[in-house]
């Protein structure tokens, strides 16, 4: 790789690091307010065991209700295209739905579930299900007016129009809506285990969050941050790789310095 | 079926009609884009038609292959309804499949065996002079090479009849004059009637063995003009004095069809 690409962004992170460390002396700020990095590095040393399993456990909700919002979300917007009437009277309630803030749901879900894995799963659902259903939705029902009519000359049947035609031509749009679900999936996951997490073995990071709070013990929150923000990079990265391997020949989103 | 595309054998066989329009009314609303329109085109020939913008030209072609119906009158096409292909203004090829697999997509759509159809699509490429894009996407394809992708996936069924709706359209003048020497060329090997929509008429009078020269609205034949020179066309006819002629004479025909509109 070119200097110019992996050097600014190395040297814009040593910046920042320098500036935390100048603020920290220059202020005289206690490391229970503001941790230098150091700090947060060893925390992340000694609770090693405890992060790492609360980290498998929350991948694990939001890999479980990830797929479960791309299965559903992709069925459902394949059933709303395939009525103009469905469409129509469904469509609006999936965009509004969209709108409800998911945390005020959990208590809901935590009074059908309990608290635990079943909860998480159904937040990182809910909140990863509509921009799947959406953008799906619109990619089906947007195919090429051209292309439609280039199968009605071959006088094509329904089958292999949505073969053929609508789930290819939709292709890229699902994706974009996967995208979006990736990037949600693991906050809903740790969301949810925040506030519908338990103390048993399968603490998550949230629940790790409440923990630390009590303990007081902010260098370690800290590194919650960090493990969640690595965690949603990998998630997104591991998304977006797939999205640019299915489309990487023909469409536009997938070429280079676009 | 149809014809060898020589002079001679249209001549023989212009007497069974391929594609006929009889008193055609066609109205969008209160709008009459069409009105008693009547035509007969023979098998094997080249009919081209201009016209002002909206006289409806391309209105003529989706009647035909059925992407819209007639407010009145008759339409008849020799053998079935599926035996012509349409070429779309813009190629219309699918991006996420190859030029290969583009080129098959009718005969997938018609139930051809996986091995026939690909064998078919191949040959069809090395027609157009596209063999060694046989994988590549339409992305990667200049206008010109679209446009002969979607003509090779339009003979793929072996239509007796070909509808072209501005087909060269959009490319540049070299491309274009390129390409209509391509399609006469095709034409000769794989013979077809054909119905050819253009705005150019050094286009029409190359192709065509006859123009019709429409005005609008709602759109009428003007004049039918017929184009003898002798086929197979190449390029140097572009040079010949009667070829400028023709030219001249089919632009004046044209402008007085548009001042009746006027």
């Amino acid at each position: 790789m070119k200097a110019r690409f992996w050097l600014p962004p190395v040297l814009a992170g040593v910046l920042m690091m320098a500036l935390w460390y100048a603020v920290i002396a220059a202020f005289d700020i206690s490391p229970y307010v503001f941790p230098p990095p150091h700090e947060i590095a060893k925390a992340t040393v000694d609770k090693a065991g405890l992060l790492f399993s609360a980290l498998g456990h929350t991948a694990w909700a939001a890999v479980l209700g990830f797929a479960l919002a791309v299965t559903c979300g992709f069925a459902i917007a394949v059933l709303l295209a395939s009525s103009g009437l469905l469409k129509r009277a469904f469509y609006p309630w999936v965009l509004a739905l969209q709108m409800v803030p998911v945390v005020v749901l959990i208590p809901v879900f935590v009074i059908w579930f309990g608290a635990g894995l079943p909860s998480i799963v159904a937040i990182t659902f809910m909140i990863s299900f509509f921009p799947i259903v959406a953008s799906t939705t619109l990619g089906l029902v947007s195919t090429d007016h051209g292309m439609r009519e280039l199968f009605e000359t071959y006088h094509a049947s329904r089958w292999q129009e949505i073969f053929h035609l609508r789930l290819p031509y939709a292709l890229p749009h699902f994706l974009t809506g996967v995208k979006i679900a990736a990037t949600l999936a693991p906050i809903g996951a740790i969301t949810g285990d925040l506030l519908a997490g338990t103390s048993n073995f399968e603490a998550g990071l949230g629940y790790l969050i409440l923990l630390f709070r009590q303990q007081f013990y902010p260098a370690a929150i800290y590194a919650i941050a960090l493990l969640s923000a690595v965690l949603g990079f990998v998630f997104v990265a591991s998304v977006q790789l797939i999205a640019w391997l299915a489309l990487r020949h023909w469409h536009e989103s997938s070429q280079p310095g676009e | 079926m149809p014809v060898a595309g020589s002079v001679r054998s249209i001549m023989v066989s212009s007497h069974h009609i391929a594609a006929a329009f009889r008193d055609v009314t066609k109205r969008f609303g209160e709008t009459a884009i069409l009105e008693d329109f009547s035509l007969e085109v023979a098998g094997g020939e080249f009919v081209s038609i201009i016209g002002p913008s909206g006289c409806g030209k391309t209105t003529l072609l989706r009647l035909l292959a059925g992407l819209t119906e007639p407010s009145g009158g008759e339409i008849t096409q020799e053998g079935q309804a599926g035996r012509s292909a349409y070429i779309f203004q813009d190629a219309t090829l699918l991006p996420w499949r190859t030029a290969l697999r583009n080129v098959e997509l009718p005969l997938q759509l018609a139930g051809v065996s996986r091995d026939e159809r690909r064998q078919r699509a191949e040959e069809l490429l090395k027609l157009v002079g596209l063999s060694d894009a046989t994988l590549k996407y339409p992305r990667q394809l200049s206008g010109g090479m679209k446009m002969r992708v979607s003509l090779a996936r339009g003979l793929a069924l072996q239509p007796s009849l070909m509808l072209l709706d501005e087909p060269f359209g959009a490319l540049d003048a070299m491309t274009r004059n390129r390409l209509n020497e391509e399609l006469l060329d095709l034409r000769e090997r794989q013979p077809f009637t054909a119905l050819f929509v253009t705005h150019s008429v050094s286009e029409a009078v190359f192709l065509s063995n006859r123009i019709v020269v429409m005005s609008g609205q709602p759109g009428r034949i003007a004049v039918v003009e017929t184009i003898d020179f002798p086929y197979p066309r190449k390029s140097a006819l572009r040079e010949q004095p009667e070829y400028y002629e023709k030219v001249a004479k089919v632009t004046g025909l044209l402008h007085q069809a548009e001042e009746v509109v006027a």
